[in-house]
């Protein structure tokens, strides 16, 4: 409940104050969002299968956001910026799926 | 990285249940887990899940915004080559558009020219072929008939004078007289000019110097003499602006053909 509210807020804080991303950060917000995204999945997924932990999950969820960041500005040092922060993209995307497969066949049973 | 497949680390918080491993029993860890309860642990993951919905949104936000901003600077670099590549192709094209229009305004110009030229050789052949009316100066000459009709080798050497005087175009009552007309008598004495009949009084309108035409006309032994030894009257006027309206179409020649031009 309280993460489904929270991402309420941070959505309504987010439109009403319309803030600039600072340049340094533009590449790496959107890999950040994605992470963050398979790091709740994940958490949802460790909650049905009863191995859930708030510390893991915070401390997963930060980690996954600035290993991602880095990896792309690895990435971005290196002349592969582009190609890499699409690797990144592809192996959360399927991350997310199998985590939403999981958390399906929980809820579901299919 | 994620918690998926981590041992729970107990003692921390004994909200974690036991696995029920049952559809029903998802769905209750679920509720349980979408209770609100006030931990430190709960806190901390709503600060989480702001951030996450913020930095969406912010993303999201940002994406529709801007254009060119976010892009790469080796994408910056391929767009601006792009660009400038088409702006050069553009370039080359107007400078290729820019050489056509200028060899079609020559061309109009030569072509205007030429028309012109052809339409003033078409005013002058016409007014000589007797195609087209003409205005001008010139005499009004009348020959009336009183007892004998006028013979028409006699209106011929009339209209040879007025050639050899300079006339340009001739009319007489309402025949244009050119290069190739004639005058016959036809049956009953009647005179036919080029065809057609004419009846007496015979109205000449003539263009060109009307005083020359006009001390041809009367010289001694003249055209007007012969119509007078005939028997007829002549009356003879120098005009400021005589008008010749009656016109003929000229008849292509058949057999005549134009030399061509000398090779070379």
């Amino acid at each position: 409940m309280i993460a489904i509210l929270g991402l309420l807020v941070g959505a309504i804080l987010g439109l009403l104050l319309e803030p600039e991303v600072p340049g340094a950060l533009q590449p790496y917000l959107p890999i950040a969002v994605v992470a963050a995204l398979d790091a709740l999945f994940g958490g949802l997924r460790a909650l049905l299968d009863g191995t859930f932990d708030d510390r893991v999950f915070i401390v997963s969820f930060l980690s996954n956001v600035v290993i991602a960041a880095v990896i792309v500005f690895l990435g971005d040092q290196l002349g592969v910026g582009t190609q890499l922060s699409t690797a990144v993209v592809v192996v959360l995307g399927i991350r997310i799926f199998s985590n939403a497969a999981a958390i399906r066949r929980h809820l579901f049973r299919a | 990285m994620t918690a998926e497949g981590t041992p729970p680390a107990g003692g921390e918080d004994a909200t974690t249940p036991v696995p029920d491993r049952t559809v029903g029993g998802s769905w209750r860890t679920l509720g349980r887990a979408l209770a609100p309860r006030a931990t430190k642990a709960q806190l901390a993951v709503g600060l989480l899940a702001v951030l996450l919905g913020f930095a969406l949104v912010v993303q999201v936000q940002q994406n529709r915004d801007e254009g060119l901003a976010t892009l790469r600077q080796d994408e910056l670099v391929r767009i601006l080559d792009e660009v400038t590549q088409r702006g050069e192709e553009l370039e080359s094209e107007v400078a290729t558009l820019r050489a056509q229009r200028a060899e079609l305004v020559t061309g109009t110009d030569t072509e205007l020219a030429a028309r012109e030229a052809a339409q003033e050789r078409a005013r002058v052949q016409g007014i000589l072929a007797g195609r087209l009316p003409a205005v001008g100066p010139g005499v009004h000459i009348t020959l009336g008939v009183t007892e004998r009709p006028i013979p028409p080798l006699t209106l011929y050497n009339v209209l040879e004078e007025l050639r050899n005087a300079g006339a340009e175009a001739v009319q007489v009552n309402d025949v244009r007289l050119t290069a190739s007309s004639y005058f016959v008598e036809g049956p009953e004495r009647v005179v036919l000019a080029d065809g057609r009949t004419i009846e007496p009084p015979y109205r000449w309108r003539a263009i060109g110097d009307p005083s020359t035409m006009a001390s041809a006309l009367q010289i001694p032994g003249g055209a007007m003499a012969q119509v007078r030894g005939v028997g007829g009257t002549t009356t003879v006027t120098e005009m400021e602006e005589v008008e010749v309206t009656a016109t003929r179409e000229p008849v292509t020649p058949q057999f005549a053909t134009p030399v061509p031009p000398p090779e070379g």
